[in-house]
């Protein structure tokens, strides 16, 4: 009767319309929750520090994803490195809400993702393209999300897995039902994902932004090309009033149809994350477990 | 014969699974996302599931408490699941809420994490074999004099309807929403 896979898209559902924020600290983790998050991502730097930084990036001490989780009410993600079995289920152990496969971590398998099917918690998985979201939703992901190139407040990049992903969706479902069979090898997915999204024309399941996304008006970007929800990674914790900014986006990204209202918004919010063109950088992490 | 139009808060959450059971019925189904879009008739309003931190804070910042609780107060049958019963609720994890009017005390994640989110099939209202699903559900331990509880699970409240409101810890629309939600509403449009 319990079908974990069917119950752990539903929580997705439930997120939608959302903000989801990265939060380093219980502090943080109160600020995000005040100022409206839908869920909090614990990690131990945003992913402009582990960009600063270099070197390898692990998942988070599990004491401090514990100090996250009871400083909040609100769902709580944590990431594992890609195709990091043992990660994953040391954050199943501490029963996070939800587990995010990142390509922001330093990739533990560059062959393999994680099968997702065999764990009870729930998976969000990066993508920049629908061949990359439906491979990751066959392992068992139950909620997608751009790639986008963390780190940079550029969003250039989610922009572009967003437009190509609805792109690869309308395709898909203007296709004949015989051809796709051939669009699926091409793709390198099962037939019958994609035969779910030639007859529905979504995904599977909830398909949130992320990846430099830093202002009001780039969260209502990322909703106005058919995001469900978006994820703020450092646009919040590196501007200069972290609480006005986040509250901002999460207004924006309810009524990001109404422009007056999110010019309204983003005004005075103080400085914006400074950020790096994403063609500036040397570590490309979009291109991690495709 | 005209539609008869739901307004489904649309602040944040689930609001388009109510919106396509709604319409699947035969309704109308109109968003509520800021004080303007209440410029109209409303037959029903919906609270769906979502957060309720994020839900009462954008209710708040949007102005969106004064006029729809005027409604509440005048009567609209109201349906809410789950963020939506929380908002309602006289009392949550033991404080007073202002805004309740369900006589019920409620907690948040009673049943624990996501891995405690579960389904089950029983009977709601008269109905047999209703499948019931909880993400992350808040559990009603005290329900008031005057609410009809409408199912249970392990022996405590999960569904209640008291007056105008149908108040649920599950989530119809995930699973039975088409048939489930609109033959409740039309009941609780009787309680007018």
């Amino acid at each position: 009767m319990e079908d974990r896979s069917e119950l752990n898209r539903n929580l997705a559902q439930m997120l939608k319309g959302g903000v989801i924020m990265d939060v380093t600290t219980p502090e943080q983790a109160r600020i995000a929750e005040k100022a409206g998050a839908c869920a909090v991502m614990a990690l131990e730097r945003i992913p402009a520090d582990i960009r600063a930084a270099g070197g390898v990036s692990r998942m988070s001490d599990p004491a401090m994803i514990r100090g996250i989780q009871d400083a909040v009410s609100i769902p709580v993600m944590a990431k594992c490195r890609i195709g990091h079995i043992a990660e994953a289920r040391i954050l199943e152990a501490i029963e996070i809400d939800y587990i995010d496969e990142s390509e922001v971590l330093s990739p533990a398998d560059d062959v393999y993702h994680i099968d997702k099917r065999a764990f009870s918690v729930p998976f969000v998985c990066g993508a920049r393209d629908l061949g990359e979201a439906l491979r990751r939703i066959e392992e068992g992901a139950s909620m997608i999300r751009t790639k986008g190139e963390p780190g940079t407040g550029d969003v250039v990049q989610a922009v572009r897995h967003m437009r190509k992903i609805q792109a690869e969706i309308r395709a898909v479902a203007s296709l004949a039902e015989d051809e796709l069979y051939e669009k699926a090898k091409q793709l390198g997915v099962p037939v019958a994902q994609l035969q779910y999204v030639h007859r529905e024309g979504k995904l599977p399941v909830v398909n949130f932004a992320a990846g430099g996304v830093a202002t009001p008006a780039d969260a209502a970007l990322m909703m106005i090309l058919g995001a469900e929800g978006v994820f703020v990674g450092s646009g919040i914790f590196k501007s200069g009033d972290p609480a006005k900014r986040a509250a901002a986006i999460v207004q924006a990204v309810t009524n990001w149809q109404d422009a007056k209202l999110i010019a309204k918004l983003s005004e005075n919010l103080g400085e914006a994350m400074v950020g790096i063109n994403a063609n500036e950088i040397s570590l490309i992490m979009e291109q991690r477990g495709i | 014969m005209q539609k008869k139009r739901v307004g489904v808060l649309a602040v944040q959450g689930a609001f388009i699974e109510h919106e396509q059971a709604f319409e699947r019925a035969g309704f109308e189904a109109v968003e509520i996302r800021q004080a303007a879009d209440l410029d109209q008739h409303f037959d029903v309003l919906v609270f769906p599931g979502g957060e309720s931190t994020v839900q009462r804070l954008l209710l708040n910042e949007l102005g969106l408490v004064a006029p729809l609780w005027a409604l509440i107060d005048a009567g609209i049958p109201v349906f809410a699941t789950c963020a939506g019963l929380i908002l309602l609720a006289n009392e949550v994890d033991g404080e007073c809420n202002p805004l309740g009017r369900l006589d019920i005390s409620v907690k948040r994640n009673a049943y624990g994490r996501q891995l405690g989110s579960f389904s089950v099939t029983g009977p709601f209202a008269g109905r047999e074999n209703v499948r019931m699903t909880f993400i992350r559900a808040p559990g009603i331990v005290r329900v008031g004099l005057g609410v009809e509880v409408l199912s249970t699970h392990q022996g405590q409240a999960t569904g209640v309807r008291q007056g105008n409101i149908v108040g649920l810890a599950w989530h119809p629309e995930l699973n039975e929403g088409e048939t489930l939600l609109p033959d409740l509403m039309r009941n609780c449009a009787g309680h007018r």
